[in-house]
Order: C-alpha cells, then structure tokens, then sequence
C-alpha cells in the first residue's frame, strides 16, 4: 500500500479509448492492502479490461461481500457505484440489482472465504440462475482479515504461517461453478496479467453468469514455503490450457495462428472469443470434458488456468424471464399501476 | 331437551381430514350465505401437513357483522374420527352434530345435551360413485346439500356459485349440481329441521371477500413493487404466488407480452432479503413475503438496510413462535423482532393491517414510505388475516396517485452543482440524497457500505462521523412519525376512565367486545395503533385514562412494552391482556377478560388509581 496520492491531473497525451477516457478514470481510491497483494494486481486487470472494453466506468455496478477482496471495489472504478455488502451474501444482493435495470454491467467481486464458506450457497445459487455477470473470486485460501485461518479452498496438506497442516478437502470453485450451470467458467493468476486481462474482457462481455477464480497470493499469511497458495507454488504448479484474445464484433483479427492452434468460439453478441490451444486436446466448449480435465490435472498436482468452459448460447435471466426490454427501475405509475377499472373488475370477482 | 335457537347468528364447525378436499366445499357454503346477504367469517384451521391430518373449517354466520372469532360450536359437521371425541365436547349444550353413521358407533360416543343429525355419507357415496376420489370429493358436496337444507341456504345460491366456479366444463358443473342435489333430498327425507337458520338480509353491500395474502399482493402491484424475492414459508408463500398470478394479468407489457416485473424463489430467506436489498439499492421498487423464522434469518441484512438506508419491504405473515413454532396457527408475536431487528442500534417502521382492505392499502404505502424513508419497512399481517377470507371494504385507488420514490437526485441535479453527500442531512429530516447506480460519468457514485462513513459514504472510523450518522439516523425516525398512518380512536358512548389499545387482526374481536362490554355497562375508548413509531397521539391517550387495557396475540405483552419503551407511557397505567394458544383472540375472550378486570379495579379504585 501506499500512501501517496495520485494528482488527479492526467497528462494530455495519455491514450483515450473510443468513449474517450483514459486508464487513469478507471482507477479508483488508493489501495489499502498490504503492499504485494495479488488483489492490487487484479484491480490492476479490471481497470485495463474495462479500458480496453471500452466500458464507461459509470456503467459498471461493483458488489462485494466482506474480506480483502470484498475491499477491492473502492480500489478501482472510483466513478462507478459500490455495494460493500455483507459477508457471503454478494450474489443475492448483485441479483437484485441486476432484476433493477438490465443494462448496467455487474462486476461481483469475493474471496474464497466469501464464496467458498459461509457464501457457497449462495455462490451456487447464483451460478444455476443465469445472472449477467462477471463473479470473481480472488482466492488465497487464507483469512486475510482475521490475520491467517485456513479458509475452505485450502488445500489438504497446505501448511499455515503458523505451521498448522490443513487437514480438509479443499472447495474447488471452478469445478462447483460448472456443475451448478455457469456459463462461463475460467481460472486465472493475479500474477499472469496477460492471460488474466482477455479473460476478464471476454467474462465481461458474456451474456450470462461468468466467474473467473483467481489465485491471488495472500503475502502476509500464506506466501511461504508449504503453501499452496503463494507465489512460487502456483507459479510452478500453472498448467495453462489455452491463451486467450478476445475480440469484440469491430476488432480486426491480426494475429497469425498455426493450423489447428486455434478455437474460435462467437458469443450471442457477435463478440469472438479467439483461443490459442496450449494442450491440443482441449475444448473450452465441452462442459462435461472440462469438469473431468480440472478434476485429472488436480490429482496431480496442476492448477488448470484458462478459459475452462464457455457456453455460447448462453441465455441471461431477463430473457428467460421475458422482462421488458426497459430497465425496470425506469418504469413509472403509467406501466406499474393497473388503475382504478382494473381494480373496480376485481372488487366485482370478489363479491 | 334444549335447543339452540338462532338465526343469522351461529357457529358451524367442519371436522375434516387434510388433503380431502374439503375446504373448498366448506368455502362454497360460506359464499352461499354471504351471496344471501349475510356476512359470514370463515377461518381454516389447518395442520402443518398435507394430508391425513385433522383439520377444522369455521363459518361464523354473523348479520350484526362481527367478523372475528367468536369461540363456541352450534353446529359440528364431525367428518373426521381422528377428532370425533374433542369434536364432539365442543359443541354448545343443545347444539348440534351432523355425522356419517355409515358405521354404527357407540352411545358412549355421543352426548345426551346435543341434537344427532345422522346421515349414512359414505354408504350414500360408494353407492352412487365407483372412482375413490370422487367418493371423497362429492361426500363433501353431498353434506353440503344436506346443511343447506337443514340451515335454509337458497341451492341457487350455491348452483350460481359452481356456474361461476366451472364455466365452460359443464360435466363437472352437472355433477356437483347432482351431488348437492342428492345431499339435499336426502336431508328433506330422513333429517327433522333444526333451529339455525339462515334468512336473506342486505347486510353484505359492496364489501368484497378475499385473503389478506392477495391483498396485500395485489397493494404491492398497485404500489408499483417491480421485483418480488421470496422463499416459501407458511402462512406468507400465497403472498407472492398471488403476486405472481395478478402480475400475469396486470403487468404485462400490451405491445410485446413482455412482464413489467420480476419474481425470484430465491434459495433461502437470506438471499431473497439480499435479492430486495440489490433492487432498492439499485432503484427498484421490491419485496419480499415471510414469516418469523424468515425474519430471524434477514436480520443480518436487514441492519444492513438500516444502516446503508436502502428502501425493502417486508410483509410478515406472522405465525406461532418461537423456532418453527405453530407453522399454521395465528399470533402478534413477531413485533419486538421486526421493530429491532438486526444487531447494534436498529429501529424498523412496522405497519398494522386490520383486515385485508388494509393489507392492500399498507402494502402499496409501505412501497412509498420505504422510498421516502430510504429503510426497510415491514408490513405485520399475520395468518388470521392473511390465509383467511375476509369480509372487508372493496379495494379503492385514486388514479390520480403518485408514487413517492423519495429523494433521488438526478443527472440535472448533479450537472447543476447539487452537493451530493450521500449520507448528509440537507433538509433538517434526516433523510440523506441518494443517486441511482448508473446516473451520471462523473459525479454521484459511492460506495455503499454498512461499515461506518462520513457525510459523503468515505470511509471513516471516526467517532464523531459515526454519532452524526446514528443522530441523523435517529431524526429520520421521528420524521417517520408524521409519514405513518395515525391510530384510530373509537370512542365511547359516554365518558370513559378506562381505555384499550389494539392492533391487526385484534380489530374485529375487539370491536365485538366493545359492544358487549357497553351492554354490561363498560365503556371503554379504544384505540387502534396503526404503525410503529408511535406518534404522541398514543401516549396522549394514555394518559388521558386511568388504566388502558393492551391487548395483544402474544405471551409477552410486546406493544405494551415497546410502548413503555418507545412512548414513554406510564407502565402502571397498562394492563396487559394476552391470548396467545394460536387461535385467533375471541370477542368473549376479550370481554371477558376487561369485565373482570374492571369490577376488579371499580372495588378498590383508590390504590390503583392512585399509581395510576
């Protein structure tokens, strides 16, 4: 952390994306976490995403729950609202606002103690109902807050600062996201920038509930030789199963690929999803496929980090739901109030 | 041998099993007296199962129009032996009992003080039905033609209402028109007359008969609620099914059939709170429909709400308590956990329908006040009003109405130079600005929290920020006095030492007892308190008589205490008066309870005024 303060005065040559805001308006206040933290660099990530998106910041709702990383929304999009919820219960309060207007962006940000322990039914729930949003989850398998328990994605045999061996079988998020209906599922490392950004554009332009777990070493408490966790570990345990690009429908398609490298997979909104295969057999769009392949990798030993599964028909839950297409919180007494007449008809079934 | 006499004015008690399909038949007997003219006040008395279970139906056949529960049975319809024996002892001396005497049962089953009417019900269905289901769901029409002959209920009344009922499926239509036919010869040949019965009278008019529980769905539709979050729980899940069902009809958009509302059945009560919160946060109007558990389960969220003043509203269906309590029985229990639900310093605003008319009415204002208030606001309905019908006046909406979405500032507002504090009290009421996620590039985002904050939502651990915050939260509270319905005073003929306070679904008991209680010579002015926070009125009233009886459906006296508490009333002056078995508080209860309490008081006036 630091204590700093940006000038708020940009420079003039800094670059303006296509709705005419540089990176700079999409940071927000000054991080207070602790310096290293792989929460910063995932903020880090969101910002550039929603640059390069084209996103304007005020039209991205950011929800948290409680935690680190439930901190982490006043650290970027400093424009856009927050809701700083309570502990576990994000997705609840996301869904809701995402049944109030349609057209915002939802960005729901958690820990693994958020979403793995006392939030998992939650976190499943909102999976199955096809929220339009992007669910992150910055997983350290540790408490940051309450200085170092174990928290429910910890692996077994993980060893703690204070040397306790963890002795339960680890929530693997990803793996419950894609049995409970995500239509989006992807794993990422606060430390791999380049793979996490694309990942983070594509997640944000799904039509559907997309999470993306993302290991993000905790460096006061679970940085240290034992953890499964810290840096060096998930640095040499990282089987990445494809790089990403992802292009909206206006982006031109540049880059040059080898025969059979290449996976292109095109969203309900025209935007492509273009993946680069690292492990030839590997297909994002087979869920059944994908489950089985985090499941093989994980026994021995390997974080699969990628796009693990895409579905791209999904459907959002407005439009199972057949809501109009205005958003509702826009709606006045005129489309809300059936009237006195309507009401005189029922007084008269009533009788 | 005696005989009870009566006209208009009577008990009928149906004994069932659950799952027979014997409610609707009941209902149907009840909606052919009050198609008479004469109002009638059922309550279904069901067991927390789905079928095999004793069940009961009350009509009570009223023309003077008191609708609450009256306690006693003139006529028990005993079709359950399950619960023959408690049946059976609880009818009035020189009452009466109709039962299927298909199978001969023993003297010692019956009572020398009652009047038999025997009819062979099941001898009569297996003769005339060979399918098992219709055996059992004409066996209840049957004795509905039979009572209805015994009780001079008009059978074109009751015919009208299955035309109604299977418009356009004419074989069902005919059937049942046939079952209630062979009911009826049977009565006019083998049963004497008894001496209940009903006369055509115009004592209905316009009054409508519905649920509380659609009524207070149909207030959230006309209050313009746009998303529902729920998760069913008895007696509050035919809250948002009904809301569903009228929604269908009245919100759906003419042009694309698309639904100008959303309805979640969330996981769990705590994310259908969390579903209501995310909508009021993001300018929604929504709610959401439970019972006490469910509130146990939001109180996290609901502090929340309080403290990040997020509009939500919460129709409590309130049940038996506590844990799972009386799932299917009716109490006021649930006030002290609604008005201070959640940890730290909380204050909630509850409101009191008496009846269904105002379940609609509260519901809709309650949509307006949590907006203009900017904090959950519970509408205390309880299963007596809510999964009963009830006679009430017809619902009523001024077209010219408005709904109050409180003080959202706008993009312009901001573009002009508004000072946006999110939190800062610029009116002297307490109620802070909000923005809409969404409205404006630059200006009116924060970041919510229910952690602790300055003026403008940053952060702060300051002590002084937070006691401005709680202050300006305080103030709020005493804006809503002014914001919500004012209790109802009815007074009495002559001037009065002694007073009574009520609440909900007490209304009409209560009203029966003032009666009662002023052909005793007991004059009482009552007052119905409508909403908490408690205005001055109440506590005026209060100390306008010597003592005040506060009746309530709790064990522990709840309005009496947030009164002392929350009113600053004298606590010698109240005298609490509680019925709380589950059943719904009885006229001669309450009659009785004040009659005596007041001879009590009139012997030793002195030392009890005297604290007084």
């Amino acid at each position: 952390m630091t204590y700093i303060a940006k000038p708020r005065l940009h420079h003039p040559t800094l670059a303006k994306n296509r709705v005419g805001y540089t990176r700079r308006d999409y940071e927000g206040k000054i991080s207070t976490l602790c310096a290293g933290c792989g929460h910063d660099s995932i903020s880090a990530a969101i910002i550039q995403a929603c640059w390069e998106l084209d996103v304007e910041p005020h039209r991205v709702a950011k929800l948290s729950g409680i935690g680190c990383s439930s901190k982490t929304p006043d650290y970027f999009l400093g424009n856009s609202h927050g809701f700083n919820t309570v502990h576990g219960r994000m997705p609840s309060v996301l869904t809701g606002a995402y049944l109030a207007n349609r057209e915002l962006i939802y960005l729901g940000v958690s820990g693994d103690g958020d979403s793995a322990s006392i939030g998992l039914g939650q976190f499943a729930h909102v999976m199955r109902r096809g929220v339009n949003m992007t669910y992150l989850v910055e997983n350290n398998g540790v408490y940051g807050l309450t200085k170092g328990q174990f928290s429910a994605t910890a692996d077994k045999g993980s060893k703690s600062k204070k040397g306790q061996v963890n002795a339960d079988a680890p929530i693997d998020l990803v793996s419950l996201a894609l049995v409970m209906g995500a239509t989006f599922v992807a794993r990422g490392f606060s430390g791999d920038k380049a793979q996490l950004v694309p990942l983070l554009r594509a997640a944000i332009a799904h039509q559907g509930a997309a999470v993306i777990d993302i290991l993000s070493p905790c460096i006061a408490f679970n940085n240290h030789a034992g953890s499964t966790k810290s840096y060096d570990y998930v640095r040499a345990h990282n089987e990445a199963v494809n790089r990403l690009d992802f292009l909206t429908p206006r982006d031109e398609i540049t880059a040059e690929y080898g025969e059979g490298q290449l996976i292109e997979v095109r969203q309900h909104d025209g935007s492509i999803v273009r993946l680069r295969k690292l492990h030839a057999d590997y297909d994002p769009t087979d869920r059944i496929r994908a489950m089985a392949y985090v499941q093989e990798h994980a026994r021995l030993g390997e974080l699969v980090t990628g796009l693990l599964y895409v579905d791209p028909e999904a459907c959002d839950l407005h439009a199972q739901m057949n809501t109009v297409e205005a958003p509702l919180n826009r709606l006045g007494a005129a489309e809300l109030c059936p009237g006195s007449a309507a009401l005189e008809k029922i007084n008269a079934a009533l009788r | 041998m005696q005989k009870i006499e009566a006209v208009n004015d009577f008990v009928i008690k149906f004994a069932n099993i659950n799952g027979s399909g014997s409610a609707s038949a009941n209902e149907l007997l009840a909606r052919a007296i009050l198609r008479m003219g004469v109002p009638v006040s059922p309550r279904n008395i069901f067991p927390s199962n789905i079928q095999g279970l004793p069940t009961w139906f009350e009509v009570r056949v009223t023309e003077h129009g008191y609708l609450g529960r009256r306690g006693g049975v003139d006529l028990m319809v005993a079709m359950n032996p399950q619960s023959w024996d408690q049946d059976v002892r609880e009818i009035d001396p020189g009452g009466y009992l109709f039962y299927d005497s298909s199978k001969p049962l023993p003297r010692s089953k019956f009572r020398d003080d009652i009047h038999l009417l025997a009819m062979p019900l099941t001898e009569i269905c297996n003769e005339t039905y060979s399918d098992a289901r219709e055996r059992q769901l004409f066996r209840n029409i049957i004795y509905v033609g039979a009572l209805a002959w015994l009780l001079d209920v008009d059978p074109a009344e009751i015919e009208k209402l299955f035309g109604e009922q299977f418009r356009g499926k004419e074989k069902l239509l005919d059937s049942n028109i046939q079952a209630l036919a062979l009911g009826r010869e049977y009565a006019r040949e083998h049963l004497k007359p008894i001496a209940l019965k009903v006369e055509r009278r115009d004592r209905v008019g316009e009054r409508i008969f519905v649920d509380g529980n659609s009524a207070a769905a149909l207030g959230c539709i006309y209050g313009g609620a746009m998303v529902c979050a729920w998760y069913p729980i008895t007696p509050s899940s035919s809250v948002a099914e009904a809301f569903e069902r009228y929604a269908q009809k009245l919100r759906i958009d003419p042009a694309t059939g698309a639904r100008r509302y959303t309805i979640v059945q969330a996981e769990d009560e705590l994310a259908s709170i969390g579903m209501v919160i995310g909508a009021g946060w993001n300018g929604a109007r929504a709610f959401t429909a439970t019972s006490g558990p469910g509130i146990s389960l939001m109180s996290e969220f609901i502090g929340l709400a309080y403290f990040a003043e997020i509009p939500a509203v919460l129709i409590n269906v309130q049940r038996g308590g506590p844990s799972t309590g009386m799932p299917t029985r009716t109490q006021q229990a649930d006030l002290i956990a609604c008005a201070y639900a959640s940890h730290g310093d909380t204050r909630h605003v509850l409101l009191f329908p008496e009846d269904p008319y105002e379940c609609f009415e509260m519901s809709a204002q309650a949509l307006d006040l949590a907006e203009r208030l900017q904090t959950p606001v519970f509408v205390m309905t309880d299963l007596d009003i809510g999964m009963n019908q009830r006679l009430c006046r017809p619902f009523a909406w001024d077209d010219s109405r408005e709904y109050d979405r409180g003080k959202v500032m706008t993009r312009e507002a901001l573009d002009s130079g508004a000072d946006f504090g999110r939190y800062l009290d610029v009116d002297g009421d307490g109620i802070p600005y909000r923005t809409y996620p969404g409205t404006h590039p630059t200006k009116g985002g924060y970041f919510t929290r229910g952690t602790t904050k300055n003026a403008y939502a940053v952060y702060s651990e300051a002590g002084a920020d937070y006691v401005y915050n709680v202050q300006r939260l305080k103030k709020k509270f005493e804006t809503a006095k002014s914001l919500v319905p004012l209790p109802v005073l009815t007074a009495a003929r002559y001037p009065a030492r002694f007073a009574a306070i009520f609440y909900g679904s007490t209304s009409p008991a209560m009203h029966e007892a003032l009666d009662a209680l002023a052909d005793q010579g007991i004059y009482i002015n009552a007052l119905r308190v409508c909403a908490f926070p408690f205005q001055d009125e109440i506590a005026e009233f209060v100390a306008a008589h010597s003592k005040v009886f506060v009746l309530e459906q709790n064990c522990d006296g709840q309005l009496a205490t947030m009164l002392v508490n929350e009113a600053g009333v004298n606590p010698a002056s109240l005298i609490s008066i509680r019925h709380y078995d589950g059943t719904p508080i009885t006229a001669r209860f309450i009659t009785q309870e004040i009659a005596e309490r007041v001879s009590r008081l009139n012997v030793r006036p002195l030392r009890e005024d005297m604290v007084a």
